[in-house]
């Protein structure tokens, strides 16, 4: 299965590293000719103002659109799951400056809502919703400047919660972690998303 | 239920690692700040003077003022870094205090203590510190760095021992890759590293963290060398507020460390973008004046 990790900025070599172990065949995006063929797109962690500009200068918006409109499923993590909320709340920089967006998924995301890199965190993870084939221990998840889903819409399924804020979601070929599975050894998420989510 | 753990290692490596293929920007205001970060800049370095400035200004260099650091995380969201002299713990604490979310122990400021780095391990904010060679990087480590950059020398625009630094270090990791057990204890002994982190590097084929570059980058085409060469991301001190056009150097500084293997978009960005910041030949430097001797 054909998997492009986004790599204009931050963490994508260990989705790329874990989506292999998994058994995807992955390449890195840098460009939007690069996703002829993918059946699923990875939008890593990173810091989504930088990784929303580079999006918007090389023509990724559209172009992420119209993959999905032809069946591409997508993943992200953190910065990923802020690019890919259809709204955004918190960060005195959104004032009058509107940050890239894909918008895609029916949810309101708070950035840094957790507060700064000192109140980062690691903390035990639910995922039972996930399904039997993924349950068995909860999930370690890594939490850095995290956002949080602060609404989702009907579409929208909640996976994953931490102190009642909704951590992990996923509408139809879409999903996405408010934390980094990719920082871990744990690849169930991973796994979920190749496939549950893409199937 | 979930018990949150903070300041972990993984959680302060973690930020380290989100910053990758970015760039960090050294920034005195918030005017420049938002420049930076509309720029599309991963972090600030807020500072009350910018590297090339502090070497022209001499004296005794110390932590900024909080108020300046305060000001600049006010006006943007991505995470906001500063400085702390060598060994200086108490700026280290009050910077802890401040939110400050990565600390830079850093041989541009003047050091405080000639033997002691601070012991890292003691906060919850992650720490990045420079290093010349493979030894030295892990021996920061050791003291709990959980990022590591070049030291290059600062305030020069001159990318020549940021160079030097990261093929030292990328030559000692392919030398450690082929020890056995008991000549990697030798080698611990020469590099003056701790073991356990020898093994790791010998294991990994890289450093345990991520290795960043810094000290005298001032073009596009600085940034995607040390890229090439095998660093993660981008310190840029003087070299953008410094030149003539700050924010078009900083969009092309950044595009760069993202294509930094596409020599066709590199020769776009590098367009038009007025003067550099000046530069300095290092001979010109006494020695004594060079930032990169400080610390050990």
């Amino acid at each position: 299965m054909k998997i492009g990790v986004l790599a204009l900025q931050g963490d994508f070599r260990e989705h790329a590293v874990m989506l292999r172990q998994c058994g995807a065949e992955v390449s890195e995006i840098r460009k939007p000719e690069q996703m002829g063929g993918l059946r699923g797109l990875v939008v890593p962690g990173g810091e989504s103002t930088a990784i929303g500009k580079l999006m918007d200068a090389y023509g990724f918006l559209n172009a992420i659109k119209e993959r999905v409109a032809g069946g591409m499923g997508l993943f992200g993590t953190c910065a990923g799951l802020v690019l890919l909320a259809r709204e955004l709340k918190g960060g005195t920089s959104l004032e009058g400056r509107p940050q890239p967006v894909l918008g895609l998924i029916d949810m309101v995301v708070r950035r840094n809502a957790f507060g700064r890199q000192v109140d980062s965190f690691e903390a035990d993870l639910d995922i039972s919703a996930m399904g039997e084939a993924y349950n068995g221990s909860p999930f370690r998840a890594v939490f850095i400047r995290a956002p949080q889903i602060e609404a989702v819409g009907p579409g929208v399924a909640v996976l994953g919660r931490v102190e009642e804020k909704v951590v992990l979601a996923r509408q139809g070929r879409f999903l996405a972690a408010a934390f980094h599975p990719e920082l871990t050894s744990d690849t169930r998420i991973h796994r979920y998303f190749l496939e549950e989510v893409l199937a | 239920m979930a018990t949150q753990e903070k300041g972990t290692f993984l959680v302060k490596k973690g930020l380290a690692e989100m910053l990758k293929g970015g760039v960090i920007m050294d920034v005195t205001t918030p005017e420049q700040a938002r420049i930076a970060e509309e720029a599309g800049a991963v972090s600030v370095m807020a500072l009350e003077r910018v590297p090339a400035d502090i070497r022209a200004a001499g004296g005794v260099a110390r932590m900024a003022d909080p108020t300046v650091i305060e000001r600049i995380m006010e006006v943007v969201t991505i995470p906001v870094m500063a400085k702390v002299r060598i060994g200086h713990f108490v700026e280290a604490q009050i910077l802890e205090a401040l939110g400050v979310d990565y600390i830079d122990e850093s041989e541009v400021l003047t050091p405080a203590d000639e033997v002691y780095h601070i012991n890292k391990h003691a906060f919850k904010v992650p720490f990045v510190c420079g290093a010349r060679d493979l030894g030295e990087a892990l021996r920061r480590i050791a003291e709990g760095a959980a990022m590591i950059r070049t030291k290059g020398e600062p305030g020069t625009g001159n990318v020549v021992e940021a160079v030097r630094h990261i093929r030292k270090v990328n030559e000692q990791i392919r030398h450690v890759r082929n020890l056995s057990d008991e000549e990697l204890v030798a080698e611990s002994k020469n590099l003056g590293a701790p073991l356990d982190l020898l093994r790791q590097v010998r294991d990994l084929g890289r450093l345990p963290v991520v290795n960043f570059a810094a000290g005298g980058i001032a073009t596009p085409a600085d940034a995607a060398l040390m890229m090439q060469l095998g660093c993660d991301g981008i310190f840029v001190g003087s070299g953008i507020f410094k030149s003539a056009d700050p924010a078009r150097r900083a969009r092309a500084i950044v595009m760069a460390t993202t294509h930094y293997n596409d020599p066709k978009v590199l020769a776009d960005v590098s367009h038009d973008l007025g003067e550099a910041m000046p530069g300095l030949e290092i001979a010109t430097i006494a020695q004594e004046q060079r930032m990169q001797e400080r610390g050990w």
